[in-house]
């Protein structure tokens, strides 16, 4: 238990040097605005990519309809921050809460299906949720949202997906985790076993779709605009890949399938009408000879680093 | 004078719909066959769709051929890409997890859409006029020459495919392989040579759809699969998913409430429309209209 709690206080150091580095760079000017930009969206990717592994590679449960909660998140925080002149912390806060009472809302009556089901079913709802917004004069439109003051900076978006990151793990760990995992491993013996599956599954998908709606207020309040067309199931198949690229029920997996397909896209945007074709056919092929991910369910930890310089204790006989 | 305008309108509206439903049903078959057998969303399934279109406009502009030959092509053409995109992509993924050979799909379906871009320009294009178009009017109704040949165009495919699957050799096989495949394994039957059997044919019939809407709207672009694909796996699942004359019902119903939607409410509306009927059936009654329930195995 000590030294888990120390892990993470390693943890911790290490991404404020992260940050403090990065940081530096976009000071010195190091880093210019199309880097900032890449490093700015890595950060969102990364909150998206480990709240939809929450649902889809913690718990099982096979949700594509995260872009939904995005746009509620992104247009939320929107109007709060601009019709009502709140400050950027309550408008995320907003955004976060209001895409995850919908994913509650949503998810109470929509979990009770399986598998590809339940998959068409949140692809199908993400897409409602889009329309309706398109059909909200007050939000814009179709035209979109324009005038959001950009508030998101790199510290904004490195602190928040550290706090993400941080719950999430630490939600993992609990045993209300656990009782997620369980219900992934096999739903019917943890029924059987007393877990309220429908408990659980409820609960992964609120937290996973609060944390897509913090990460569409960052973006919002990034490029100036809310879009229904930046919400379409495009960017869920988008998220999802990151997920699945770096190995479902890996956080650590997420973040870097968040950084590589986030880098992959950005090193293709000087070829515009290669892009999406190299970016398929990396896909196929990642599929194709490793379909479990980068990291398959494994955690790279510091354990793994420990190995290297000799010390470490071993804290689980796990793995 | 109201009552009648009312019922003119809705009259119009029908056949509208039926006649996009056709569509939607032909697209159907694709999905609900496919997944009758090895349970994948095909996501490159509305992309073969806009494959077929594309094969008919070249063939008709290039080529001059008539009708009849470029929907023949269009949809050979398809099913050989179908077949190929199986043995690929999806083939040396059968025992993987499902979710990776979601994301194969997805993958695919975009390098199709995108490649297709490379190679034929984003542009829509103009879709050459095949017929002369005649409109007949009944009663204040009007249907034209397009919708005829729409309508019976699809209803000989899919008498043509029910024969197929009732009464031949291969389509009792297709039927084995989807009711258990190991067991129809064990029984001698060419598993491999069945999945590529049904993506011929699922290929050839989203194809087949693909022109029938380059005739009906004239226009065609890379991307025009990407919602009619969607809109199909609904009527799929609708119907009740690997049940075929469910996804012909699910594909005519479904374009019908989208026509009385956009008719009567609005037509930005009419994409929700599509899936909150999908939600609703979902929840009511998941394995759709003609679908029997399956007990989980424990």
């Amino acid at each position: 238990m000590n030294t888990t709690k120390k892990n993470d206080l390693y943890i911790l150091g290490a991404s404020i040097l992260v940050y403090a580095v990065i940081q530096g760079l976009i000071e010195v000017e190091f880093i210019g605005a199309f880097w900032l930009l890449n490093v700015i969206l890595i950060c969102i990717n990364v909150i998206l990519s480990a709240s939809l592994n929450l649902i889809n590679g913690f718990t099982g449960q096979f949700s594509i309809g995260h872009a939904g909660f995005m746009a509620v998140g992104a247009y939320l925080s929107a109007v709060l921050s601009v019709k009502m002149q709140m400050p950027f912390l309550v408008a995320i806060l907003a955004g976060g809460l209001g895409a995850g009472f919908l994913g509650f809302v949503i998810g109470l009556p929509t979990l009770r299906l399986r598998g590809d089901y339940l998959a068409i079913a949140t692809l199908g709802l993400g897409e409602i949720i889009r329309i309706t917004i398109l059909n909200i004069p007050y939000v814009g439109g179709a035209s979109g949202f324009m005038g959001i003051p950009r508030h998101t900076t790199f510290t904004w978006a490195f602190f928040i997906m550290l706090f993400t990151l941080f719950f999430i793990k630490n939600f993992i760990n609990s045993s209300h985790g656990r009782a997620c995992i369980s219900v992934r491993e096999n739903e019917i013996a943890a029924e059987a076993m007393g877990v309220d599956t429908t408990k659980y599954k409820v609960l992964a998908f609120t937290i996973g779709a609060s944390f897509a709606g913090v990460a569409g207020a960052l973006f919002s309040h990034y490029f100036y605009i809310a879009h229904p067309a930046s919400f379409t199931f495009m960017r869920s198949f988008d998220i999802l890949t990151m997920v699945v690229l770096g190995g479902l029920g890996s956080l650590t997996g997420s973040i870097a399938g968040a950084i590589l397909l986030t880098f992959i896209s950005a090193a293709l945007a000087s070829y515009p009408e290669w892009r999406m074709v190299i970016y398929s056919l990396l896909l196929i092929i990642l599929m194709l000879y490793r379909p479990q991910g980068i990291f398959g369910s494994k955690e790279l930890s510091l354990k793994l680093f420990s190995r290297f310089t000799g010390g470490g204790k071993r804290e689980h006989a796990k793995d | 004078m109201e009552v009648n305008s009312f019922l003119q309108q809705l009259g119009q509206q029908l056949i509208n719909g039926i006649s996009l439903g056709s569509i939607y049903a032909l697209i159907a078959l694709g999905y609900t066959m496919v997944y009758g057998i090895i349970r994948l969303i095909n996501f490159a399934h509305g992309d073969i769709y806009m494959l077929g279109a594309y094969i008919a406009y070249f063939t008709t502009t290039v080529f001059k051929l008539s009708f009849l030959p470029a929907l023949l092509l269009a949809m050979a053409g398809s099913a050989l890409v179908g077949v190929l995109i199986e043995r690929a992509a999806y083939r040396p993924l059968r025992n993987a997890p499902k979710i990776a050979v979601l994301i194969t799909a997805i993958g695919v379906s975009l390098l199709l859409e995108y490649g297709g871009m490379l190679l034929v320009t984003p542009q829509p294009r103009t879709f050459p006029t095949l017929f002369t178009t005649m409109t007949f009017k009944f009663g204040g109704i009007i249907v034209n020459s397009q919708q005829i040949v729409i309508l019976v165009v699809s209803l000989l495919l899919m008498v043509v495919l029910t024969y197929v699957v009732h009464h031949t050799k291969i389509g009792k096989a297709m039927r084995a392989v989807s009711y258990d495949t190991d067991a129809a394994r064990l029984m001698g039957i060419n598993v491999d040579r069945v999945i590529s059997f049904t993506f011929a044919i699922g290929s050839g019939l989203a194809a087949a759809a693909g022109v029938l809407v380059g005739v009906y709207y004239n226009s065609i672009d890379p991307l025009m699969g990407v919602m009619p694909g969607l809109k199909a796996f609904v009527a799929a699942v609708l119907g009740g998913i690997g049940v075929i004359p469910g996804a012909m019902a699910g594909g005519v119903i479904l374009g019908v409430i989208e026509a009385l939607v956009s008719g009567f409410i609005s037509s930005t509306f009419r994409d929700a429309a599509a899936f909150g009927i999908l939600i609703i059936i979902l929840l009511f009654k998941p394995s759709g209209l003609m679908g029997k329930n399956v007990r989980e195995k424990v």
